[in-house]
């Protein structure tokens, strides 16, 4: 049995409370608060105390979809890859960089909110890239 | 953001959350503290344990304002003229802080001689709100002792939110109730990483740390660092810019990551035809979103608890995210499928880590500078953070050091929403969260305990309005606004007024954006969520 404990940051509002993810051999069965969280100091709120349940949800997507004729179809990672790529590189050929947009997310790390502006303004060449945290 | 920025020179919280703990005066207006962000509202409820008033402005009674002092129920989209109604209070009572004012900030005459011109009594039939409980809450916010001013949504999501935010950074400056403890105008972040994804450059014309893109010195800094010989100067789209972009054939691809635009969108229907029209939707999700539904291609991200990296809270603080389990099914890092597209694309990247990416920013953000994996151990760091020896910054602004020099006053009119009620669509409909579920629910709404907590959507009206319409609580009633029709439940309560309605936004099948009114903020571009114009029907 390989039980673990990962501390970490709640994926749901903007407080930051920090718990530790409960593991079972590669399951995760709870979250505990961490009493030495800045903000939270041992407390969280409901969704706090969930917010390990929606992670292996049999809902998750576990392969990339693309559409053929018309439907959504379970496709293997290089194809996929691939298929962006080359719809992207075309778009940007014949109607020019700010043709593409880019919604980032305030969900996401902040890693990941960096690597896609870096290569929607360096690798396309649009600052077309927000977020919706306007909304 | 846009408002923070032009006042004072930097769009964050400007004082820290155990901060609020010692405040004298906590001024909470446009939050739904309590269901939004819990744990702010425990520091809140230990203030007022402390001695603390606490002061609630809302159109909708939260529970927060169960608990508060003073409770003013102000109409919706008419925060202006409360907050300009109390200013003229603060200065017909002589309250005002002199000394602040002369020494730290400016443009303050303008800002005068339009407050000195408001009339009480216009303000107090605008707002709602009674000439006595105006002067209350006045009074009490402008006393001796340190007074804190916390919003959120409620503030920001309507066409005049910059100039909510602005007037609430004139009455901090106008008492002098800035940069010191407990002090402050502290916006709550709806998501949880809102401020970080405004770090990093997630908008239109900043890249990290709001260096801006039309500046020659940054643009020639990223595009040295970025080994491209040029960056684009132009300012980009904003995300309603681009879905009327795509009705004008200009926009052509957009690529989603971890949004759900389809129901978080004001006006759904318009967000629909757009992404179905579009050549190439690139959706990013770890769940089949409405918007994913549309899309042409699909990439299985994974969740917070399968990645390591960084999130930022509401108080600057960044934190770190650590990895718990391997990635559910084939999904992949959602860093490494932007690598991948990148390199397939033609733009070389080689990380090996979100930590390698981390700490390219931190050489490219002068606010982040000092910030490393390591260092982040622990409590996190709240930044400006500049060097490596450099603790971090609890509060901004202090001794009035304000990130653009001097702090900014600035006149602002009130001006009615962009839509109002008329014969036609007579009630007003404000929307907002529950405190089981998180934005558009695709997270929360899967997780079997919160499901269980609130599962249905619903509307909230008072019950005078409930007897007019012969319905009971649980009867079906629909909606009707401008620019669509919804159908749900009814929930009859106080907590809203006669003629004023409230929705959750978290329910895809009965989504209150088909109703709502992409008209947005001229400066922030963030859509009018908070207010329109319905009319109800018994069903
Ligand atoms: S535990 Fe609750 S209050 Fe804390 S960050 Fe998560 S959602 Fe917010």
């Amino acid at each position: 049995m390989d039980y673990k404990n990962t501390l970490t940051t709640c994926t749901y509002c903007g407080c930051g409370c920090n718990f530790f993810l409960e593991s079972l051999d590669g399951r995760l069965t709870g979250t505990i608060p961490c009493k030495t969280g800045p903000v939270n100091e041992g407390k969280l709120c409901i969704k706090g105390w969930n917010a390990h349940e929606f992670v292996q949800s049999d809902e998750r997507l576990k392969k990339p979809l693309l559409r053929k004729d018309g439907e959504l179809v379970e496709v293997s990672w290089d194809e996929a890859l691939d298929f962006t790529a080359t719809r992207l590189k075309e778009i940007q050929k014949t109607n020019g960089p700010d043709a593409i947009g880019f919604c980032a997310s305030a969900k996401v790390t902040n890693e990941e909110n960096y690597i896609m502006q870096k290569f929607a303004r360096a690798g396309v060449g649009t600052n077309s890239v927000d977020h919706c945290a306007r909304l | 953001m846009a408002g923070l920025a032009a006042s004072f020179g930097s769009g964050a919280m400007t004082n820290s959350l155990v901060d609020l703990e010692g405040s004298d005066t906590i001024f909470i207006i446009g939050s739904n503290t309590a269901t939004s962000h819990p744990l702010v509202a425990t520091r809140i409820l230990r203030a007022r344990e402390n001695g603390a008033k606490i002061l609630v402005a809302d159109p909708r009674k939260n529970q927060i304002a169960d608990l508060s002092h003073l409770y003013v129920r102000h109409r919706p989209g008419t925060d202006v003229a409360l907050l300009n109604g109390m200013m003229k209070v603060i200065l017909d009572e002589r309250l005002e802080d002199t000394d602040f004012i002369k020494k730290k900030t400016e443009a303050y005459d303008a800002f005068k001689n339009l407050i000195e011109k408001v009339d009480l009594d216009a303000v107090s039939k605008i707002c709602g709100v009674s000439v006595e409980d105006i002067k209350t809450l006045a009074l009490t916010y402008a006393r001796e002792g340190s007074s804190a001013i916390v919003y959120c949504m409620g503030i920001t999501q309507h066409t005049n939110g910059v100039s909510n935010v602005k007037s609430l950074a004139n009455l901090a400056m106008l008492t002098g109730n800035l940069g010191k403890p407990g002090t402050g105008v502290n916006p709550l972040r709806g998501q949880n990483n809102v401020q970080g994804a405004c770090d990093m450059g997630s908008l239109p014309d900043v890249y990290t740390g709001y260096q801006s893109v039309t500046l020659g010195a940054a643009n020639k800094k990223f595009a040295d660092a970025w080994g491209v010989p040029e960056l684009p100067t132009k300012v980009g789209l904003t995300i309603p810019e681009l879905m009327s972009g795509i009705e004008k054939d200009e926009v052509k691809a957009l690529w989603v990551m971890g949004e759900n635009p389809v129901v978080s969108d004001p006006d759904a229907n318009h967000v629909i035809k757009a992404l179905e029209k579009i050549d190439l939707l690139i959706v990013q999700d770890i769940f089949l979103s409405a918007t994913a539904k549309l899309a042409d291609v699909v990439l299985p991200g994974v969740s917070f608890a399968e990645k390591d990296g960084t999130f930022v809270n509401t108080e600057r603080r960044v934190m770190r995210v650590r990895k718990a389990i391997e990635p559910v099914g084939e999904s992949h890092q959602d860093w490494k499928i932007i690598q991948d597209i990148s390199n397939l694309f033609g733009y070389q990247m080689n990380y090996d880590s979100p930590e390698a990416i981390f700490k390219e920013i931190a050489e490219l953000t002068p606010s982040y500078a000092g910030i490393t994996y390591e260092r982040l151990e622990g409590q996190g760091i709240q930044w400006p953070c500049p060097s490596l020896a450099h603790p971090g910054t609890p509060i901004l602004h202090t001794d009035g050091n304000f990130a653009r020099g001097k702090g900014m006053f600035h006149a602002i009119d009130y001006k009615p929403p962009a839509e109002v009620i008329d014969e036609e669509y007579p009630f007003w409909m404000t929307t907002g969260r529950v405190y089981a579920h998180y934005h558009t629910g695709t997270m929360t709404r899967r997780s079997k305990s919160l499901n269980f907590e609130v599962s249905q959507g619903f509307i909230e009206i008072n019950p005078a309005d409930a007897k007019t319409f012969d319905v009971k609580d649980g009867h079906r009633i629909k909606i009707n606004s401008r620019r669509g029709e919804i159908e749900t439940r009814v929930k009859i309560t106080k907590r809203v007024e006669k003629g004023v309605v409230f929705m959750p936004f978290h329910f895809e099948e009965m989504n209150v954006n088909k109703l709502t009114n992409p008209a947005y903020d001229p400066i922030a571009k963030i859509p009018e969520l908070k207010v329109c114009a319905v009319k109800l029907e018994k069903v």
